[in-house]
């Protein structure tokens, strides 16, 4: 070990470990603006908050091979449509609601969270609530009293949070919302709710 | 002079005395995970348990918060026990390290009290700021989050200013950058948004970044630290290591954070990017195991703490297989696809920050325990028997290991039934959670949490009671070229 190998040396790793993470750092800088702009809500993939007021399906897209959400015609949650700014509102108060009653801690959303209850990315297209027409309503009466409505064979129920009335109508625009972002095809082979009249 | 195989805070020094507080609160709250763990466990099996009264999702909070928190105070603990020996100096601004300590330790009693007793708020703001924040691993309320980053920041500052007076090793400077990167990342994830997509793209940024960069590179540093004062390698070996270390891990690390990105509405470029350098995340591991192993080898295993220095191997196995292997397994797209938010990841999950964290916080308790005792013998045939720490380190993997293997093969199942077959919908979910392949996993990883549990209690009796007995001063260290 008297003479030193170039390769093996201190201080060449040292130079490597500088330039290989500041290297790494901008790539990644770079990255997130053009990542950022794409997810503001408004955009290509996440769409702004007044889609709403319309109707959301998830379809097959032949040129991406993958399920897209589709944005398709004016059906406005609970019959009443929004400005672009009743919406967010309308939307940050579900997001919020989401956050203080710690959903994320039994469901997941967009699959990050814990496992213990199903992922809500496409809960609002999901055919367990039975029909179009009863959609809004049993989500409502769900969100405010889960504790008794047993649905599954294992015994897991969703406690009561005290979920009022105005926070579940807006829980639910907020995952109506959320049904309409570009998740790259995630969740796959998910069969919808039937929207058609 | 000291008496040896007593404690004695006399043995140590001012910044050794100020780590030992973190690490008693830290094996605390290492315990609360244990606890709190098995609760959630339990409810997968009995779902009325405690219905109520602690939901699941109160319990998995505190289970991940203890754990985020534990090993964060363990670091502390860490940094702050080698900062003296490594700097030269006595730390400096002591008091104000100190008093970051007890502001840090009530912050986080009353976080854990308020997640007990109020568990939720209603959907506002306030919430958000005075119970609890909702994101998964960073719930802690936003007056505590500004409290975390003032406290880190008074830790940094020790750091910092101690190395800047001393002398700056690599594995100092190192530290400090690490720390940097540590304090700044954490903002990113303090603020409120409605949209989802830019939520947990900032989300990830803490979370990723944190875990799978400046956390490994923080353990790179312990490693080289704990390999010097177990072994008695040489500093220009592990120092070259260590920057070879971090090379890598923020090489791949960094734009591995694009595996995060696949489903949450950001762009498809991040398939090619996230996968191929979270494929590469195992590379700096595989790095860690050889520099470990053939370090104890060269040494011929004449280590001067046996417990640190197993715990230290343990450490360079368990991270490599924890995070590099599992998380390799499911870390392409086209698998992630299936196994994005399923058991997979609880099993990865588990074993990850168990083989790469925890590990090496333990082999710093070890190292700390033989100080407090006055430098006492720690290696071969220590009186009083090694059977306690050899059992603990035992019980403790195979508990591990059972918890990891159960919560895949649930795992295994769920990305078949609920994902593959059954495309995701409640009903699907529903019908793989139900299926006999999911239950008997989540039977098995229960079975494994009680022996996990039977494990920290044993080390927690062997952190009390190690060295005791023993009169001999610790071993000479052997210098090999």
């Amino acid at each position: 070990m008297s003479k030193e190998i170039w390769w093996a040396s201190e201080s060449f790793w040292r130079k490597n470990a500088i330039w290989i993470t500041a290297g790494s750092f901008l790539v990644l800088i770079f990255l997130t603006f053009d990542t950022v702009s794409q997810i503001t809500a408004g955009g290509k993939r996440v769409p702004g908050y007044s889609v709403i007021n319309h109707r959301i399906t998830y379809e097959f897209d032949e040129s991406r091979n993958m399920q897209v959400p589709v944005i398709g015609v004016e059906e406005p949650l609970f019959g009443q449509k929004l400005t672009e700014e009743e919406a967010q509102a309308l939307v940050t108060r579900g997001k919020l609601t989401t956050q203080a009653k710690n959903c994320m801690n039994c469901h997941t959303l967009l699959g990050n969270g814990a496992y213990y209850a199903p992922d809500l990315t496409k809960s609002w297209l999901d055919q367990s609530w039975g029909s179009k027409d009863i959609r809004e309503q049993e989500m409502v009466d769900f969100l405010m009293n889960p504790q008794d409505r047993l649905h599954n064979g294992l015994g897991r129920r969703m406690p009561n949070l005290n979920i009022t009335e105005e926070e579940a109508r807006a829980t639910i625009a907020f995952l109506k919302w959320m049904s309409s972002i570009d998740t790259n095809g995630f969740p796959a082979n998910f069969v919808s709710i039937d929207q058609e009249n | 002079m000291a008496v040896i195989g007593k404690l004695d805070s006399s043995n140590l020094n001012g910044g050794q005395k100020l780590g030992l507080k973190y690490f008693s609160v830290a094996v605390v709250l290492f315990g609360a995970q244990v606890l709190f763990g098995l609760l959630a466990g339990l409810q997968f099996l009995y779902p009325d348990l405690l219905f109520g009264v602690l939901d699941f999702s109160v319990n998995r909070m505190v289970h991940i918060n203890a754990m985020v928190v534990w090993l964060l105070f363990g670091f502390i603990g860490s940094s702050y026990w080698l900062l003296e020996d490594e700097s030269g100096v006595p730390v400096v601004g002591l008091k104000l390290g100190n008093l970051g300590f007890w502001i840090l330790t009530l912050a986080v009693v009353v976080v854990v009290l308020v997640y007990l007793l109020i568990q939720i708020g209603d959907g506002t703001h306030t919430s958000i700021w005075l119970i609890n924040e909702g994101r998964e691993y960073i719930e802690a309320p936003r007056w505590a989050d500004i409290g975390i980053v003032v406290c880190v920041l008074v830790f940094f500052y020790n750091v910092a200013a101690t190395f800047t007076k001393g002398r700056f090793t690599g594995v100092g400077g190192v530290l400090v950058l690490d720390l940097v990167a540590l304090a700044g990342i954490y903002l990113a994830g303090m603020w409120f948004t409605p949209n989802i997509s830019m939520d947990q793209h900032w989300w990830w940024w803490v979370i990723h970044l944190w875990v799978e960069a400046t956390w490994e590179v923080l353990v790179g540093c312990l490693m080289a630290y704990g390999l010097m004062k177990t072994l008695g390698v040489r500093r220009k070996i592990v120092e070259t290591w260590l920057y070879i270390e971090v090379a890598l891990m923020f090489g791949s690390g960094i734009l591995g954070l694009g595996h995060h990105y696949f489903w949450i509405g950001t762009p498809e470029y991040w398939f090619a990017i996230g996968g191929f350098f979270s494929a590469l995340e195992p590379v700096p591991l595989v790095a860690m195991v050889v520099h470990a192993v053939f370090d104890a080898g060269h040494h011929k295993l004449k280590s001067t703490n046996h417990p640190a220095l197993a715990w230290i191997i343990a450490q360079a196995f368990g991270n490599f297989f924890g995070a590099g292997v599992w998380g390799f397994m499911h870390t392409l797209p086209q698998i992630n696809l299936y196994t994005h938010g399923t058991q997979w990841t609880a099993s990865h999950g588990h074993f990850a920050f168990f083989g790469a964290y925890v590990t090496m916080v333990i082999a710093f308790f070890y190292i700390a325990v033989q100080k407090w005792r006055g430098n006492v013998y720690m290696s071969g045939n220590i009186a009083g028997g090694a059977w306690k720490w050899k059992w603990a380190l035992a019980l403790l993997h195979i508990g591990m290991l059972a918890m990891t293997m159960a919560l895949l093969i649930s795992g295994y199942e769920q990305s078949h039934i609920e994902r593959a077959i059954g495309g995701s919908d409640w009903v699907a979910y529903f019908t793989a959670q139900a299926h006999p392949w999911f239950v008997q996993g989540m039977k098995w990883r229960q079975i494994g949490g009680w022996i996990f549990a039977a494990g920290f209690v044993l080390l927690v009796w062997d952190l009390l009671t190690i060295g005791k007995r023993e009169t001999r001063p610790a071993q000479a260290l052997v210098q090999i070229d």
